[in-house]
């Protein structure tokens, strides 16, 4: 995958897979202690300690129709290529919780890319899922709880012109402001 | 921590979305459902969907589904959208890049005409 957004966009499919009704994604570009974190939080099925280590085997999948999954493998192996790491917390009914770490400078860590647009095609293609998107860096924080949005707009299809306008703005603009205040030490 | 919009803003925007809806219509219920599973993703399937939101925008079309599914087992020809106009037979296309998605918008969704160099069969 050319960007982590890529692969944020991949885990939170997943989730949705598994039966969340509530997933966050958190980024984090942390400069002054040279880390990127994301993190994926959900409340679906949860998995039993047996499957949460068998889960970063390429071989080991619950589809049917191919026989690997690569979604975790591909990013644990991203993250430990960059001085970092995945780790999986997970319980059957308990949701899970699945963060990446990587180091922010290394030569091999692909861009974060394109957030904004991830987050709006995952808002409007799951609306039934409760969303939290969080972006963030060592002094500010910008956080998008879909729970006002949706209160407001009842269940009106979000795929709609002025819909789509509004939520890539107030995505991008959010995400932005938070990329144009970073202090370089 | 920056609000990201007011209760105003919201409102105005649901009956902004409500008038324009009442304008224009697009040919009848529209679904459309594009792959985004781990092959999906990895081909540009993303790019592919934002192309169709972007179409959506501009185009002022309205009354469409936009959802996404996991991998369908067709990995070799991602990224693939699948199009379901009114109660006409399901349409899946291959190999859909950005232009091509647009192509569909606009015969297809728009036109009424499937594009018959973009079908596979599943």
């Amino acid at each position: 995958m050319r960007e982590l957004a890529l692969h944020l966009l991949d885990i939170a499919e997943n989730r949705v897979a598994a039966g969340a009704k509530t997933i966050q994604i958190v980024a984090e570009e942390d400069l002054i202690n040279d880390r990127l974190r994301l993190a994926v939080i959900d409340d679906g099925a949860g998995m039993d300690a047996q499957m949460v280590t068998r889960v970063t085997d390429p071989f080991v999948t619950t589809r049917t129709t191919r026989k690997v999954g690569l979604s975790i493998p591909l990013l644990k192996a991203a993250a430990e290529a960059c001085n970092g790491f995945l780790i999986i917390s997970s319980a059957p009914g308990k949701g899970t919780r699945i963060d990446v770490e990587f180091q922010h400078s290394h030569i091999d860590r692909s861009p974060l890319g394109d957030l904004p647009g991830t987050w709006l095609t995952l808002l409007v293609s799951y609306p039934a899922i409760h969303w939290i998107f969080q972006y963030k860096n060592s002094s500010s924080c910008f956080e998008f709880d879909d729970v006002l949005f949706k209160r407001e707009i009842g269940d009106f299809p979000l795929a709609e012109p002025t819909i789509l306008t509004f939520l890539r703005q107030c995505l991008q603009e959010g995400v932005s402001g938070i990329q144009s205040s970073v202090v370089i030490q | 921590m920056p609000t990201v919009k007011s209760l105003e803003d919201l409102k105005k925007l649901r009956e902004e979305a409500l008038e324009k809806r009442k304008l224009k219509i697009a040919s009848g219920n529209v679904q459309i459902t594009v792959a985004m599973g781990t092959c999906g993703i990895a081909a540009g399937a993303r790019e592919t969907m934002k192309a169709i939101l972007d179409t959506i925008e501009t185009e002022n079309l309205t009354g469409i589904t936009v959802t996404q599914t996991g991998c369908m087992g067709l990995c070799e020809k991602e990224p693939i959208v699948q199009v379901m106009v009114g109660d006409q037979p399901k349409v899946t296309y291959g190999k859909v890049n950005p232009q091509a998605a647009k192509r569909i918008m606009q015969q297809h969704v728009v036109g009424g005409k499937t594009v018959e160099d973009l079908v596979i069969d599943l």
